[in-house]
């Protein structure tokens, strides 16, 4: 029985895709056999992220209808041999993903695999309905700002009220705080939420901090997940992140700026 | 930074409390809604429609608060009348 995480966070271009690639890979490079599915149909864009981009011949929607077994449309990682990818359709309609059709796919991959990680398109609407209905386990993508910590409460409560756990009366599920994009610096001068500030309107289990990092872009434009970038502060704050996930006791990191002399702060910045 | 930016960023408090602030009553605004039993927009609706009927009021003339307490559920209910009422025809 695979155990199904969702990563979600109602607002757009948080990290939602960089978490589930490099979540996705951590699981698999510690022998966890792992699919990751993006949900965002439509708008497919883990493919790329995991680098994969012209490996695609089906989708999940082939799938859900279909057109294509679950074989066909797996694309194995070439870096990591229990990873898989399950692309979205760039071309289909949301309301492709009927929850008779994704609960199908995902009873089918639970069969054979350790975890199965949705990464969730943005908003409230069908498609991120659909990436959390079924999940186990939920990593909240967060951003020290406004507009996300609020979208991301609106999301708990969508999680503890309209997934497939809460219309059982199952145990509820697992809700992680995932805080991206985030700036020690600017936390130190008064200008970003701290890690406590969110924490003390979310109260969540605080699955990682990943900090603001030019490794993101880098990662992205050369399609490898920036966990494998081993030497970046974020490929080492996704790393911790897993370890976490697993139940490895890992303290958080980049939590405050880097230490620098006055005068490199005077005349660096 | 420059050296004049250096002594301000280090004296001032910045907009994080500010945020925070504001976060704390949009969360509870939207948590206290979300709690609400699901029939009170349309609740309030109806309400309107009936009081439209005598009085000429618009939707933010009627407020229905929902507040869940100890051992009970207290619905209150608010109406603006305006100054001058108007019979309608
Ligand atoms: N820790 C980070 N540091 C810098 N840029 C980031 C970080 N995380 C994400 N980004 C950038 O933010 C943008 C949105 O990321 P993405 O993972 O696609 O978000 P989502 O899937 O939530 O829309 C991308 O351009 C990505 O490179
Ligand atoms: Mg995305």
């Amino acid at each position: 029985m695979a155990r199904i995480i969702v990563i979600t966070s109602g607002k757009g271009g948080v990290g939602k895709t960089t978490t589930s690639a490099a979540l996705a890979m951590g699981l698999a490079q510690r022998g966890k056999r792992t699919v990751v599915i993006d949900f965002d149909v439509g708008l497919r864009n883990l493919d790329l992220i995991m680098g994969c981009e012209r490996r695609v011949v089906y989708d999940f929607i082939n799938v859900i209808n279909g057109e294509a077994n679950l074989n066909q449309a797996l694309i194995r990682d070439k870096r990591c041999d229990h990873l898989y990818v399950l692309p979205a359709s760039q071309t289909r309609d949301k309301d492709a993903l009927t929850k008779e059709g994704v609960e199908r796919v995902l009873t089918q991959l639970s069969e054979d695999y350790d975890f199965v990680v949705c990464d969730s398109p943005a908003g409230i609407e069908h498609g991120a309905n659909m990436a959390m209905y079924f999940a186990d386990d939920a990593v909240v993508v967060t951003n020290p700002e406004v507009s996300s910590v609020r979208d991301s409460d609106r999301m708990l409560g969508i999680l503890s009220s309209r997934s497939r756990r809460a219309e059982n009366g199952d145990e509820p599920i697992r809700e992680y705080l995932l805080l991206t994009r985030y700036d020690p610096q600017r936390v130190a001068n008064g200008e970003m939420l701290s890690v406590d500030d969110v924490q003390e309107i979310l109260s969540l289990h605080l699955l990682g901090v990943v900090p603001e990092s030019k490794a993101v872009l880098n990662a992205s434009n050369a399609g490898v997940p920036v966990i494998l970038d081993r030497e970046s502060d974020a490929g080492q704050a996704y790393n911790d992140m897993v370890s976490r996930y697993l139940g490895e006791d890992v303290p958080h990191r980049f939590l405050n700026p880097e230490k620098k002399g006055f005068l490199s702060r005077l005349f660096k910045g | 930074m420059g050296l004049l930016d250096y002594f301000i960023s280090s004296r001032s408090k910045g907009t994080a409390n500010v945020a925070k602030e504001r976060l704390q009553i949009l969360v509870a605004h939207d948590r206290a809604a979300r709690d609400q039993p699901s029939y009170l927009p349309q609740l309030q609706e109806e309400i309107l429609a009936v009081i439209r009927k005598y009085v000429d009021v618009d939707l933010s003339a009627v407020s229905v608060n929902y507040e869940q307490e100890d051992s009970h559920e207290v619905l209150e209910l608010n109406i603006v009348l305006p100054d001058t009422i108007h019979q309608r025809a």
